[in-house]
């Protein structure tokens, strides 16, 4: 569905830019407030931000980053289970809660570009917006 | 279009001769078109007296709510054309999670805070959920969405055939949890794209600096953080609105030159009084 933006930027109107839904607004205010690691990913599960703590769990900064694609964003990590197990990325904690929309809560091991291992304990859910509206999905982690 | 504002106050009316000038009434401003499109913005206590002046041979007119707090919709109940049975009028406002709009409206228009029923209403009424797809009401191309207010709440921008722009942002908090405002672009900033480029800008400036540091949270802006919302969605004109209750004409005429000095905005800025109009 095309967008007020999205018409007015073809028709050579006014707004040209693309409002985030207040949802995602308010979920990313709320996490550049936290004291301890969130992450945020939209409707088509571009990684739209993530704090100043996760930078330090990631070993890499939202500024320098940016928005990533799904696509980019899973290749920054490896995840395994407490057993040592890879998990698929299909099952990662966020991409559980995005693809399911549906809370879930697991500590795993993860790697990032560190190369440093870290026992983190993830929590993710979807972000369900007014009149049922998927927004996106939100990672609050930390290590044990 | 011309734009009428007929209720500027926020929160309570708040009328007496502290208040002459910027007016006591709460939130309504009238928008009438060219062709004769005639919309009002809010159902504050400003909209009583609106009654009397619209045309007389106004077949349907819009009402559209940006939210359902009282200093919004206390003055529907005693709008005429409500009573008409002649007039179509259409209600615009955003449903909560669990109940639709006029459930919602149900609440106040019903005993024991008001002793008429929706249903008791003599007009052909409508009710429309908003936010949603962009909508022609009449001439005017409305757009609307959510923005950060406590409880559902949307801004509006009425767009004229001539591709002139009114943007309604009267209960706004764009600055809630940001230490630096405007630190994100617009895209990530509440109102900002509703209200981009927009030709006349109305807009929440209903504390000082030192208010709403002991208010942050309650849904409401500073006026320095309201010139700074405005230069980041790069408006032509902007008019501060929803006065506090408590800010005389006197007060408030200090609060703008004082925040008109600091920002030095390269934008028009025309003070929000009872009856002024703008022709947009």
């Amino acid at each position: 569905m095309e967008s007020v933006s999205e018409r007015e930027k073809r028709s050579g109107g006014a707004a040209i830019s693309s409002q985030k839904s207040i949802e995602l607004i308010l979920a990313r205010q709320l996490a550049s407030c936290l004291a301890m690691p969130v992450g945020i990913v939209d409707a088509e599960g571009t990684l739209v931000y993530y704090n100043e703590q996760a930078e330090q769990v990631l070993n890499q900064r939202f500024d320098e980053t940016g928005d990533m694609k799904a696509s980019e964003w899973t290749t920054f990590f490896t995840i395994e289970d407490l057993d040592r197990k890879p998990i698929p990325v299909d099952a990662w904690p966020l991409v559980v809660a995005y693809k399911d929309q549906r809370a879930v809560s697991q500590i795993v091991w993860l790697r990032s570009r560190d190369e440093a291992w870290r026992n983190i304990s993830f929590t993710a859910f979807p972000l369900i917006g007014q009149h049922g509206r998927f927004e996106g999905a939100m990672t609050i982690f930390w290590e044990v | 279009m011309r734009v009428t504002l007929r209720g500027t106050r926020g929160s309570l009316a708040s009328p007496g001769p502290d208040t002459v000038r910027y007016g006591g009434n709460t939130s309504c401003v009238e928008v009438l078109g060219d062709a004769g499109t005639a919309l009002v913005l809010d159902a504050g206590t400003g909209i009583r007296p609106l009654s009397s002046l619209l045309p007389r041979d106004l077949k349907r007119i819009d009402i559209l709510l940006t939210h359902l707090h009282m200093d919004h919709i206390q003055g529907l109940g005693f709008f005429g054309p409500l009573h008409n049975p002649a007039t179509e009028v259409h209600i615009w406002g955003p449903a909560s999670t669990t109940q639709n709009l006029q459930a919602r409206l149900k609440r106040y228009l019903s005993p024991p805070l008001f002793p008429v029923r929706v249903t008791d209403l003599a007009c052909r009424l409508t009710f429309h959920e908003v936010p949603c797809d962009d909508v022609d009401i009449g001439e005017f191309r409305v757009s609307s969405a959510l923005v950060c207010h406590p409880g559902p709440t949307v801004g509006y921008r009425i767009k004229s055939p001539k591709g002139r722009v009114l943007t309604y942002l009267p209960d706004h908090e764009p600055a809630l949890g940001v230490l630096r405002f405007p630190s994100l672009p617009r895209e990530w900033t509440s109102g900002a794209v509703l209200a981009e480029n927009a030709d006349l800008l109305i807009h929440d400036s209903q504390y000082t600096n030192a208010e709403y540091a002991s208010r942050c949270g309650w849904g409401h802006s500073a006026v320095e953080q309201t010139l700074a919302f405005a230069s980041l969605a790069e408006v032509r004109q902007l008019v501060p609105f929803h006065h506090d209750p408590d800010h005389s004409d006197t007060v408030l005429d200090e609060m703008f030159d004082e925040a008109m000095q600091r920002a030095n905005p390269a934008f028009q800025v025309t003070s929000g009084f009872e009856g002024a109009t703008f022709d947009v």
